[in-house]
């Protein structure tokens, strides 16, 4: 076991995917000598040369493009994206090309493309930089989108995520990038990514969160804890597939189930599991299915964030709300 | 380079060398083509009819843009890779794509036609200019195989307004990639005429992307032949990418669903009939002595039993299982789509039961 945060866990995770596998390549704006603007990909241009780790030119568009035909031809292209909020220009070309290509060539062509996005607020930076698009990509068949709690997560189910042979959007939550774990770096790569992780169980509530949220949700039900109400924290991990069988499980146990993530609530990820729990433990649920997000508003600017995102306070306010039913 | 177009097929059928094209013609290949036109342009005649009766939804007829495709058709090597719009119906047939195959897309039961690993060709997109990304990052896979390849990359005129296109350029020349854009400039996308995608010649563009570029004329199949090849065998050679904007002219509408009455003129299109791809291959066949009754007929049979393999194929064709519509979505088992498709099951065999 070795202690890293999650930028040097990510690191590792896409160094050892490259040593297995000559057909990965990383693509993106400044991965090359700089490492990155969070040097995830730190000495890898240095040690893979420039074929293998590309500095490209300033345009998503073109990345993913370039991508998919470098899949067509066999590789496996794991994209940096810098940010979340820069994902858009090339989104016609996930949403169009990526998602759909296998399906269209009739099984032929799969497109084992990773396409990394550093997501999510917290960080006190500019419009752009904070964003949770995460439903955009859930919602479009023939991706999947898998995002990692923290640093143990991230070195193992990014080398997971490359060795799909469909595509993935790959979301790191970005203001966790500096949190440190203790990462088994020596062990062979097992199980799967696909399906959700249970990491309390409690009789109260169920709380149901992925990506930066589920630090957010182990605290707050330490908190209610102490307060005498005992919660479960179950991370989904993967948004495509949705893995919904750990959370119809705790709450026909619990009765009572709260979902968090940063993006707002309206039509979020949330909005799915609260129907799918509400369809699926309706004889069980003591109240209706509370969520907790971003308002309808655009990304803030910074000196709104904390009033803007959930913390432990909120989460604890929404287990309020269900206990109190 | 300059703003002349390259022919080396006069109006009048006679053969002139270019220096920096040269081409070796013999009867053989003028046959080929030939032929290869003929038969494009019996598919494109029975495809349209197909539409019109019915058995397709669209087509995208080809009429007038034969010869610019057929000649970059016979200037790829078998191993080259091509890059299609959904209008290459020359190069479809050059390639060897079935032209059954090719109609399940517009009879709908299928979004795509042909094994690309066979004839070297990717799957049309029909987002304009999006494959054009998609062709230079197959040439940096060429690359980085060290193979001796290289990629044709067609699109048209309108496409080069777009993002994509421009990006394409932006990173076929930072890698120097193995790629040739092969721009058919027909003059039109849709109803909107090129001088609102460009007020200076397509090819210009090309010089701010520091690749070179060459006019050639678009229904002289010996010209884009000669031109695309220099320009392919070039980028194999590691040269880096080039631009061809061959100069023709869409003569049928869009689609089967356009009406190219409500935007341009019968002069026009007079002016470009007279400059027919076809009449001037057999102009020059005629004045060199490589064509004869009997290789016409033979041809002319071979693209009668083609409209009558298109039509025995496509009229009354099934349509697929319901189901079908769930194979495919993921490479790897995906939980969401098998739990759909297991509903969709269900209800359909509670249909039947009831």
């Amino acid at each position: 076991m070795t202690s890293l945060t999650m930028v040097q866990a990510l690191n590792s995770g896409l160094r050892r995917a490259m040593e297995n596998d000559p057909k990965v390549l990383l693509m993106g704006e400044d991965i090359g000598p700089l490492g990155g603007v969070f040097r995830v990909t730190d000495g890898l241009q240095k040690d893979f040369g420039e074929d293998r780790v590309i500095d490209t030119p300033l345009a998503e568009s073109g990345i993913v493009g370039t991508a998919v035909g470098l899949a067509m031809r066999g590789y496996r292209p794991v994209v940096e994206i810098q940010f979340d909020g820069f994902v858009f220009p090339a989104f016609d070309q996930i949403v169009t090309m990526v998602a759909k290509h296998h399906y269209r060539s009739g099984g032929i062509t799969p497109m084992p493309i990773v396409i990394r996005i550093p997501f999510g607020g917290g960080i006190g930076a500019v419009e752009h930089h904070s964003e949770s698009p995460e439903a955009y990509f859930a919602h479009t068949p023939g991706l999947r989108v898998l995002t990692p709690a923290d640093a143990a997560e991230a070195y193992v189910t990014i080398q997971q995520a490359i060795a799909s042979d469909d595509p993935v959007i790959y979301l790191e939550p970005k203001r966790r990038y500096w949190d440190r774990a203790e990462v088994d770096d020596l062990s062979p790569i097992s199980g799967s990514p696909w399906s959700s992780r249970v990491l309390r169980t409690g009789a109260d509530v169920t709380l149901v969160a992925y990506g930066p949220m589920v630090r957010t949700c182990l605290e707050a039900a330490q908190a209610a804890s102490e307060d005498g109400v005992e919660c479960s924290v179950i991370d989904l991990r993967s948004l495509s597939p949705l893995d919904l069988d750990p959370v119809v499980r705790d709450v026909q146990s619990t009765g009572r189930c709260v979902v968090i993530h940063e993006a707002p609530v309206m039509l979020g990820v949330g909005s799915e599991v609260a129907a799918a729990v509400s369809e699926r433990c309706f004889f069980s649920l003591e109240a209706p299915v509370e969520r907790v997000g971003g308002a309808y508003v655009p990304y803030p600017p910074n000196r709104y964030e904390q009033h803007y995102l959930p913390d432990v306070d909120r989460v604890l306010d929404a287990i309020d709300r269900v206990m109190s039913v | 380079m300059t703003e002349d177009v390259i022919s080396l097929l006069t109006p009048e059928g006679e053969l002139l060398q270019h220096p920096d094209y040269p081409l070796e013609v013999d009867h053989d290949l003028l046959r080929r083509l030939y032929r290869d036109i003929v038969l494009t342009r019996r598919q494109d005649i029975e495809s349209t009819a197909l539409q019109r009766t019915g058995e397709l939804g669209l087509w995208c007829p080809v009429l007038g843009q034969e010869a610019a495709q057929v000649g970059a058709g016979h200037a790829m090597r078998p191993h080259d890779y091509g890059f299609t719009t959904y209008r290459e119906v020359g190069l479809f047939h050059v390639r060897g794509v079935d032209p059954v195959e090719l109609l399940h897309l517009y009879r709908g039961v299928s979004h795509a036609s042909w094994d690309p690993r066979r004839v070297g060709l990717g799957l049309f997109t029909i987002v304009i200019g999006s494959h054009a990304l998609h062709s230079v990052g197959y040439a940096m896979g060429i690359q980085r195989d060290g193979a001796d390849e290289a990629v044709l990359s067609c699109f048209g005129d309108g496409a080069t307004s777009t993002g994509d296109v421009h990006e394409a350029m932006v990173f076929a020349a930072a890698f120097n990639a193995p790629v040739v854009f092969f721009v058919q400039n027909n003059q039109w996308a849709i109803s909107v005429p090129v001088d609102r995608q460009a007020r200076a010649p397509l090819a210009l563009r090309a010089a701010g992307y520091g690749m070179p570029a060459v006019r050639v004329d678009g229904n002289d199949v010996l010209a884009s032949l000669a031109v695309t090849r220099a320009m392919l065998d070039r980028a194999r050679e590691g040269a880096g990418p080039a631009f061809v904007e061959a100069v023709t002219y869409r003569r049928g509408p869009h689609t089967t669903s356009d009406d190219p009455t409500r935007y341009r003129d019968e002069d026009e299109l007079s002016h470009w009939e007279s400059l027919d791809p076809l009449d001037r291959l057999v102009r020059h066949m005629e004045l060199v002595g490589a064509l004869d009754a009997d290789f016409i007929a033979a041809i002319t049979a071979e693209a009668d039993a083609l409209g009558e393999r298109l039509r025995s194929a496509i009229r009354g064709m099934e349509d697929p299982d319901p189901l079908g519509m769930f194979d495919h979505v993921y490479a790897e088992p995906h939980p969401q789509v098998q739990s759909d498709r297991a509903a969709m099951a269900a209800y359909l065999a509670a249909g039947e039961a009831s």
